[in-house]
């Protein structure tokens, strides 16, 4: 039996050796994806195009002004002299945000008064806009609370009351930047694994049944479960080398850190990789041509990407989606890979999502191979 | 070019598609599909993020404090932690995203003048999530801080002065609300047609190579701008009409506004299209595999739409190189177009730019497009 296995797995080996165009597919694309992605996938906000319209002229909102053209959260890219000027920017886009400062501001404050600072937020990007207001809050506040402070030194604010302020200290934990690429890079290595390992076995598959060479292993002694074992070990070993390589390169190149146990992430791995080859499978035994199996791969890899939380937080998704995303082993195996690379953590916390994937890889194999044999007869 | 001859293409195309139902499935279903995936499933709106607090303290005042973290929508009390070692241990197994730790001296700390602090400790793994978690917090605090100061004034019988000495009145444009559907939706609709478009295009010419029907349309009459018109024009219309499709499923089902004008939306929709499907084309001459053909459409339509067009990922963040590159992917110019015509209502004027390159992009690609059948067989 091994022996049958064996000879398999050499003649798949042996295919992939000689398909120049197969050896491209496996090692370009990937990485260019993981470049692109690595380089393309942020949510971050610094920079912003801010346009400045001071009304004020006043010494005090200069200083306000100098807040912003010195924080790298916001690039002031033009200084308006009318309010039609700034509606404009921010129409045709040249600005994300507006500051505006009307006359009188300096006066308010000199007397006590609360003074108003508006600012105007282009909400296309519902994301870069929630950021940004947060930003402009704390340069105001921080603008604010220093003017406060700064009167009450000077003795002209009188027996004033201590300023409440309370600081929020923010401590990230196992990202202490708040790196976005440390998020997006291992993230990108489970898709890729997904999408490749998934696409290959099928394509592998499918391909043998629409050149016939099918009908000839048929004819030989191999039992069914040999020749779908014999066709599985080589994708197995080739996603494992997958992983490492995308790996790899994604860590180098971006240094990413991986503070976590390998071993770890070479189980959920082994676990994710049964789910995806026993999807390739079952894509196959529903594929008649090589064709039919890219669609079939679209369809249902392209809602496992979504729904996996790979760039959104699934727990903002309706309750729906939210069931749905127990059946996508990518979910999974995105918990294990971020918790090993970045967070460091064990099996302690893993175990339930190393046994979800184990749970469904089982379940996908061992129906993949039911259908498999019956489509064989 | 003889109109009879392009029908007569048309029609042969229309009927090959017909009779190969799932490809036609394909193409009208997809814009449900991912309007219902991308619609639902995408949002980077954080409502009910679960959080841990830490009481080190127990007082009146960090107890009606943490009570503001729970009547927030933005948060969820899922632990009240006693430990700091239970903290680590739910931060950890990723029971709640951030957890709020008040110091044991934190009453004491509020009637001292300087800053009190207190602790956010934030899963930084999903660090956009974490960056705007931040925001809220800060903003549940600032109230808090805010209230307190004016108590702390009142009980003193003192007027109410110098609360805030600044205040920021922010109005956000566009998009009120600040809803990531109203961001993400318009965008989809690139995404559908450029997938529709490429893939179906990216068969027709490689499907009569693998299947050997090339001589018999080689050995017609028919020029090569008629063979790529035939073949392109009923792609031309499914992706009309998943266009179709997709923008009223925008705006009636999930009420995304629409501001701008019709001939407008039609006028880049049509353009897009052009350039979708001339792109497809292209590949399926040069790649006779079936299955080569339309993992190479994938690859130039796909990850250039999701990742360097500003569907989801701001440009202006990317480093310069990718920056540069944006500007050939060529969804780039229709998601700024549909995305300011239906948020801002944008006018043709205010498009100009968007719609410059896309004409020109569109006339290079046709032009390719047209000379690149050829009639010969080697």
């Amino acid at each position: 039996m091994f022996e049958r296995i064996w000879q398999i797995v050499i003649k798949e080996f042996l295919e992939l050796r000689r398909d120049k165009w197969a050896r491209f597919r496996l090692i370009v694309p990937p990485l260019v994806q993981m470049l692109v992605f690595g380089y393309a996938a942020t949510f971050e906000v610094y920079h912003v195009a801010t346009v400045v319209l001071d009304r004020d002229q006043t010494q005090e909102s200069r200083e306000l002004i100098s807040r912003f053209t010195f924080s790298n959260r916001f690039d002031v890219v033009r200084l308006a002299q009318t309010d039609a000027e700034v509606e404009r920017a921010i129409d045709r886009g040249e600005a994300v945000v507006a500051v505006v400062v009307h006359p009188g501001f300096a006066n308010l404050l000199r007397k006590g008064q609360s003074a108003p600072v508006q600012a105007i937020v282009d909400g296309t990007n519902s994301n870069t806009a929630l950021i940004a207001l947060g930003y402009l809050n704390i340069i105001v506040d921080d603008f604010s609370a220093d003017y406060a402070t700064d009167l009450v030194r000077r003795g002209l604010a009188g027996p004033h009351p201590k300023m409440v302020t309370i600081g929020l200290e923010m401590r990230p934990w196992y990202n202490p930047d708040l790196n976005g690429r440390w998020f997006f890079v291992p993230g990108v290595v489970a898709s890729l694994t997904l999408v490749l390992v998934v696409s290959l076995t099928a394509s592998a598959i499918v391909r043998e049944r629409e050149v016939g060479t099918l009908e000839q292993l048929m004819v030989t002694p191999i039992r069914p479960i040999e020749l779908i074992l014999g066709k599985a070990i080589p994708f197995f070993a080739i996603g494992l080398a997958e992983v490492a390589l995308v790996a790899i390169f994604g860590t180098l190149w971006f240094q990413i850190p991986f503070v976590g146990n390998p071993l770890i992430l070479l189980l959920g791995t082994v676990l994710f990789l049964f789910s995806t080859l026993g999807l390739g499978i079952l894509i196959s035994t529903v594929s008649k041509t090589e064709q039919q199996a890219f669609a079939s791969n679209f369809f249902v890899l392209n809602p496992m990407f979504i729904l996996s939380g790979f760039s959104f937080p699934i727990s903002s998704m309706p309750d729906v989606l939210q069931w749905l995303t127990y059946i996508d082993p990518m979910r999974y195996y995105l918990v294990v890979i971020r918790g090993t690379f970045i967070k460091g953590i064990g099996l302690d916390a893993l175990w339930p999502d190393m046994l979800g994937m184990a749970a469904l890889g089982c379940l996908l194999l061992s129906v993949s191979i039911l259908r498999f044999r019956k489509s064989l007869d | 070019m003889r109109l009879q001859r392009l029908k007569a293409l048309a029609i042969k195309e229309t009927l090959q598609i017909w009779r190969d139902p799932r490809s036609l499935l394909i193409a009208l279903l997809m814009p449900f599909m991912q309007m219902a995936l991308l619609g639902y499933g995408v949002s980077l709106d954080i409502k009910h993020l679960p959080i841990c607090v830490f009481d080190r303290e127990a007082s009146q005042s960090s107890q009606a404090l943490l009570k503001r973290f729970q009547a927030s929508e933005y948060f969820t009390i899922v632990k009240v932690a006693d430990t700091y070692r239970a903290v680590t241990a739910a931060i950890d197994r990723g029971d709640c995203r951030m957890a709020i730790v008040i110091p044991p001296n934190f009453s004491e700390r509020l009637n001292d003048p300087g800053i009190t602090s207190i602790q956010a400790v934030v899963d930084g793994t999903d660090t956009n999530t974490a960056n705007i978690a931040a925001g809220y917090a800060q903003a549940v605090i600032g109230g808090f801080a805010a209230d307190t100061q004016i108590a702390l004034i009142s009980s003193e019988g003192r007027p109410l002065q110098l609360v805030q000495p600044v205040a920021l009145q922010s109005r956000v444009w566009f998009n009120e609300d600040l809803s990531s559907r109203n961001f993400i939706i318009p965008g989809v609709i690139a995404l559908v047609m450029a997938l529709v478009g490429a893939q179906l295009t990216s068969l027709t010419i490689a499907r009569e190579w693998e299947r050997g029907t090339m001589e018999l349309l080689i050995s017609t009459p028919a020029t090569p701008t008629e063979v790529m018109l035939g073949k392109l024009a009923p792609y031309f219309a499914i992706g009309l009409l998943d266009a179709a499709f997709c923008v009223a499923l925008a705006v009636f089902w999930f009420d995304v506004p629409f501001r701008g004008t019709l001939p407008t939306l039609f006028l880049v929709t049509v353009l897009f299209l052009v350039v979708v499907l001339g792109v497809g084309y292209l590949i399926s001459v040069n790649i006779r595999s079936q299955v080569g053909a339309a993992q190479v459409g994938l690859l130039v339509t796909l990850l250039p739409t999701t990742l360097l067009s500003g569907f989801t990922f701001p440009i202006d963040q990317m480093p310069a190189v990718i920056q540069a590159i944006s500007y050939m992917a060529f969804a780039r110019y229709y998601i700024t177009a549909l995305k300011a015509l239906f948020l801002k209502g944008s006018g043709i004027i205010d498009l100009a730019a968007p719609l410059g390159a896309m004409v020109i992009y569109a006339a290079v690609i046709a032009y390719l497009a047209a000379r690149a059948f050829r009639k010969v067989l080697d």
